[in-house]
């Protein structure tokens, strides 16, 4: 693949780094649709694949202390903030060893030690918290930021509107990252929004706006830096509007009747963020496969953590309700 | 020992708290310059300043949602939402998020939110201001659930709510602000989970919560009269509930009526009714009688108010039939 002329601001090493994460994200990510389709997974699965590049460039940007609310779409977020896959794994099959030890599930991962406050299945549900978070922040004199991701979908509920309000009202040190793949489930946005830059919504707030193209791990990595310094410096909270695109359907089994297929392909021959990155980086096909085979290694060991792990006893069930 | 309001109490243990600790503060609609539509923060603006005193836009998801991620992050944020009916506003974010995050989490997180509010007809404000909705949130596992009616429990029950470490919806009565009782002197926390009998008696078990209590406490002494020995019991906290204390006051009495002012059908007496059966039935000398608002919105005019929601008398005459069988 040809090396394009724009440099990198990172180490080479550092890029690399970004590149193993979102292969992990995406051979995880197929292998949890394997097994799904296969019948091993319980559940409702949203999968991150063509969001790689804005999980990995944000949860990248983080420092230790701040912490994040994810969506329904969680595997990514978690993976890239370091929970281990075979953790993540070992929850999407319902087992003790999972980060939630078969508690929450694929729409509900947290890993608190790393910052995870938890995956949202209501949608904008996660970003009052993250106001809230925040606010304590503020209030303890800590240099620590609250990062709240969603989608374009969730900019149409209330939370968004009160909870982008009460963060910018009291200037509380957080980010939200929109994911804007331009799709609400099955809704485009086109159906959904009657505006068409949805980070307008955020200047009606007052709110500092930052954008990024989400394919371009990089430049996600930059200005989630930058989003993350100006809210931690004091400043205000940010608004993070982040174009991405989602490149399979909405939940594992979507046949995407609402979908043009040939829009579909021409967006993953185009826009898919590992394929750009190889080729900004001209990365070898014998290194791309490298970093694959160690990777897939990983997604392999995980399924086999997973498998070997122990069920919770039924009446488990009735732990962990109070404190 | 000194005698207080009500309003008095709740912001006693308020100021108590966040004298003793830097993790509490409030916020919610009004609470800071005017000192709540109730007047209950009345003061505090000046002690604890705007930091810790916050006004918030009427934004009750925000005003919930935000003090549950203050309170993951381990301070004790109480949160006032102006009237119960506007937790509906919020009902998402209490009910999915504040009940569901420590379980969701497999135990790693804690919520320690109260979500202070309050309710109560008799003074019309029609079917928006002033119904009665308790029984909701018992219904969700991960929320404990308080009910006081008297100063000295609204205070003690306050502050154990800050202290308890999961989500509390803490409901007070709006009729009850005015009333007194003496308090102790140094503020004693009430364990959440312990029941309190305001009156003993030998005939008939009346369980009463809020204005209620107040209410059987009145039936009680005309039943007296009437040569009918009345036990007032409250529970105080409705989740969790004192069961031992309950059965065995309906052991003792043969007879139970549960009094609310929130709508009887599917009411928190149901529970009470199902509990009592389930453990005192054969103890039982009659069926249980329920008393609470007719099944109607409230509406504004006052005799129509004052015809759908409970009184001493309704009380009174629930006795008489249980008795009388």
């Amino acid at each position: 693949m040809a090396k394009v002329e724009r440099k990198s601001t990172l180490s080479e090493e550092r890029a690399r780094t970004f590149l193993r994460e979102m292969l992990l994200i995406r051979r995880f990510e197929e292998k949890v649709e394997e097994r799904f389709r296969a019948g091993d997974l319980p559940g409702f699965l949203h999968v991150a694949i063509g969001q790689e590049a804005v999980a990995v460039g944000v949860c990248q940007a983080l420092e230790d202390g701040d912490v994040f609310a994810s969506t329904h779409r969680a595997h990514g977020h978690t993976l890239a903030r370091g929970t281990h896959p075979n953790a993540v794994m070992a929850e999407l099959y319902g087992k003790l060893e999972g980060c939630c030890h078969g508690y929450g599930g694929s729409m509900h991962l947290y890993d608190v030690e790393r910052g995870n406050l938890g995956a949202n299945a209501v949608v904008g549900g996660g970003l009052p918290a993250i106001t809230g978070a925040a606010l304590a922040f503020r209030l303890r004199r800590e240099p620590r930021v609250g990062v709240a991701f969603f989608g374009d979908g969730a900019t149409n509920i209330g939370t968004f509107h009160e909870s982008l309000n009460l963060a910018q009202l009291w200037q509380v040190p957080a980010v939200f990252v929109l994911e804007d793949n331009h799709w609400a489930e099955s809704t485009p946005e086109i159906q959904h929004s009657p505006i068409r830059d949805l980070s307008k919504r955020a200047e009606a707030f007052g709110m500092k706006v930052m954008k990024v193209d989400g394919q371009d791990v990089e430049e996600v990595h930059r200005v989630a830096g930058r989003a993350l310094k100006y809210a931690r410096d004091g400043k205000g909270p940010v608004f993070l509007h982040v174009e991405t695109e989602r490149l399979v359907g909405h939940y594992i089994g979507d046949p995407q009747v609402y979908r043009d297929k040939e829009e579909l392909r021409r967006l993953q021959e185009t826009r898919d963020p590992i394929t750009l990155f190889r080729e900004k980086h001209g990365i070898s096909d014998e290194e791309f496969e490298e970093h694959d085979r160690e990777v897939q290694e990983l997604v392999e060991a995980s399924v086999e953590f997973a498998k070997a792990g122990t069920d919770p006893k039924p009446e488990d069930a009735l732990s962990n309700i109070y404190a | 020992m000194p005698e207080i309001s009500y309003r008095e109490a709740v912001r006693d243990a308020l100021a108590e708290a966040m004298r003793h600790d830097d993790d509490v503060f409030i916020m919610g609609e009004d609470i800071a310059e005017m000192g709540g539509s109730m007047g209950v923060t009345q003061g505090m603006l000046d002690e604890f300043g705007p930091e810790r005193v916050r006004n918030t836009p009427i934004s009750e998801i925000a005003i919930v949602g935000a003090g549950i991620g203050a309170a993951m992050q381990g301070m004790r944020p109480v949160v006032e939402v102006m009237y119960e009916d506007f937790l509906t506003v919020s009902m998402e974010q209490i009910v999915n998020q504040a009940a569901k995050h420590r379980y969701m989490s497999g135990g790693q997180l804690k919520v320690p939110l109260t979500i202070r509010t309050q309710g109560g007809a008799g003074w019309s404000p029609g079917a928006q201001h002033a119904q009665q909705v308790e029984a909701w949130f018992v219904h969700v596992p991960g929320l404990k659930v308080v009910f006081a009616s008297t100063p000295a429990d609204v205070r003690g029950l306050l502050w154990s709510a800050i202290y308890d470490d999961n989500p509390v919806v803490f409901f007070e009565h709006r009729t009850l602000y005015g009333i007194k009782e003496e308090v102790p002197d140094e503020l004693e926390p009430i364990p959440i989970g312990q029941s309190r009998v305001h009156r003993e008696g030998t005939d008939v078990t009346v369980v009463a919560t809020g204005r209620l209590v107040h209410e059987a406490l009145r039936a009680a002494e005309q039943a007296e009269a009437e040569g009918v020995s009345v036990e007032v019991w409250d529970p105080r906290t409705l989740q969790p509930l004192d069961v031992d204390a309950l059965v065995a006051s309906v052991k003792k009495t043969n007879r139970c009526v549960v009094a609310h002012e929130a709508v009887t059908r599917m009411g928190f007496g149901a529970e009470i009714a199902a509990v009592v059966q389930e453990q005192a039935f054969d103890w039982l000398d009659a069926p249980i009688e329920r008393v609470g608002a007719k099944f109607a919105p409230l509406p504004f005019a006052p005799v129509m108010e004052e015809f759908v929601v409970p009184h001493a008398n309704d009380v009174l005459a629930a006795i008489r039939r249980t008795v009388g069988r």
